[in-house]
């Protein structure tokens, strides 16, 4: 088991969880981005904050693909903002634009989940 | 008296100070976010909105490939799997980038007798494509191929293209774990559309964890490690199909290799007709 690298901080706007993201996500930040969710279930909506994110690789990716999963099985929407033009591009590449919706800012991002 | 006179000099002393540590902390910065922007270029590949093909090796037919666009579990069609496979070596006889780095440079003498995986000229990189020939039951030919989407010194990761058996990725890694170097093959899939959801029913999975299964005794072979244990955990991530990717059958790489091959002989007379006129016209003139 992989150590994890990044920390997931939980906040609530409205019917909206926000998970602030920070470090680098690996497959070993699995249990961490899972508890974190787990905090923020029964939103309507799950936003994912990449401003802090330093670093992502392949186990990372998986990682949302399977947050994806979770979310889409509990009918959440799943959201992100913050993203770097390069994790844009490979979020794009890896075709999870089709299904996390991403955005420019945090309001962007509340105002798709429809939170005011 | 003398404590203000203190604060006073650590204030002047602070705020000459302050330029070199803004400073400092400036280069700290760049550089900390050039080394990122430098770690990201070289371990993704770059974003493509289809595959090209630049060489096809002999023996390769290099179909269903070139211009397919690139399929994640999110795309597939059947139920979405997470396949672990895993295999304890001694970190004595192998480091875990060692041992990476032997598995770029070698994939195609791990890979198991029965498929052939062309690797690309370059080497496992980012963005560098592979093509696969591989055999479904039936004997029926399956041509098709992956990219590399990741790359670093402890994994690689491989992804599919539209009409793969299924669409994932498959990411080889390695870690040092004690005294072990954990080499291990994982598999985030769906079965691209519902004639391949039957066949994985049907003994595809089971030829799949025998394909990794392989491999890993394979790669422990070359460093002369044999008799080892490959652990396999198998996670059904999400048991819904997503029916509304049935159309995905289209993209097919089986179906469409299977036309293929049935092609064969008109594109041998094709190409026999196109010989006879152009020496015709090199004889005329």
């Amino acid at each position: 088991m992989t150590e994890a690298t990044a920390t997931f901080n939980v906040r609530r706007e409205g019917s909206a969880g926000l998970v602030d993201i920070k470090g680098d996500v690996t497959a070993g930040s699995e249990t961490v981005l899972m508890n974190a969710y787990d905090e923020v279930s029964d939103a309507k909506a799950i936003v994912l904050n990449f401003e802090g994110l330093s670093y992502m690789n392949s186990g990372g990716i998986g990682l949302l693909v399977t947050l994806l999963v979770r979310a889409n099985r509990q009918s959440q929407q799943l959201l992100a903002f913050g993203l770097s033009d390069h994790y844009r591009q490979i979020f794009e590449l890896t075709r999870l634009d089709e299904a996390i919706g991403i955005h420019d800012d945090e309001q962007a991002a509340l105002q798709a989940a429809g939170v005011h | 008296m003398s404590e203000p006179m203190r604060e006073t000099e650590l204030l002047h002393e602070t705020s000459e100070a302050l330029p070199n540590a803004e400073e400092t902390a400036t280069t700290e910065i760049t550089e900390a976010d050039e080394r990122e922007a430098a770690r990201d270029a070289t371990h993704w590949a770059k974003a493509v909105s289809r595959l090209e093909v630049n060489e096809v090796p002999e023996g390769a037919t290099g179909i269903n490939v070139a211009g397919k666009r690139l399929a994640s579990p999110i795309q597939g069609f059947g139920k979405m799997w997470q396949k672990t496979y895993q295999a304890r070596l001694p970190k004595s006889q192998v480091s875990a980038t060692d041992l990476i780095e032997t598995w770029k440079t070698h994939f195609t003498d791990f890979w198991p007798d029965g498929n052939n995986f062309y690797a690309p000229l370059s080497g496992v990189a980012p963005g560098e494509v592979a093509l696969i020939e591989g055999t479904l039951p039936g004997k029926l030919k399956l041509s098709t191929g992956v990219m590399v989407l990741y790359a670093d010194d402890e994994s690689f990761t491989l992804m599919t293209p539209q009409g793969h058996v299924f669409a994932g990725w498959i990411t080889f890694s390695a870690t040092e774990q004690g005294d072990d170097t954990v080499a291990q093959a994982q598999v985030l899939m769906r079965a691209s559309d519902p004639i391949f959801e039957l066949g994985l029913v049907m003994g595809g999975h089971k030829q799949e964890d025998m394909i990794w299964d392989e491999t890993l005794r394979n790669v422990a072979a070359h460093f002369d490690i044999h008799d080892i244990d490959v652990d396999t955990a198998v996670v059904c991530v999400d048991k819904k199909r997503q029916w509304r990717r049935w159309t995905n059958v289209w993209h097919s790489a089986a179906i469409r290799s299977t036309f293929y091959m049935l092609n064969a002989p008109f594109r041998a007379m094709a190409g026999m007709f196109r010989r006879k006129e152009r020496k015709g016209r090199t004889s005329a003139s």
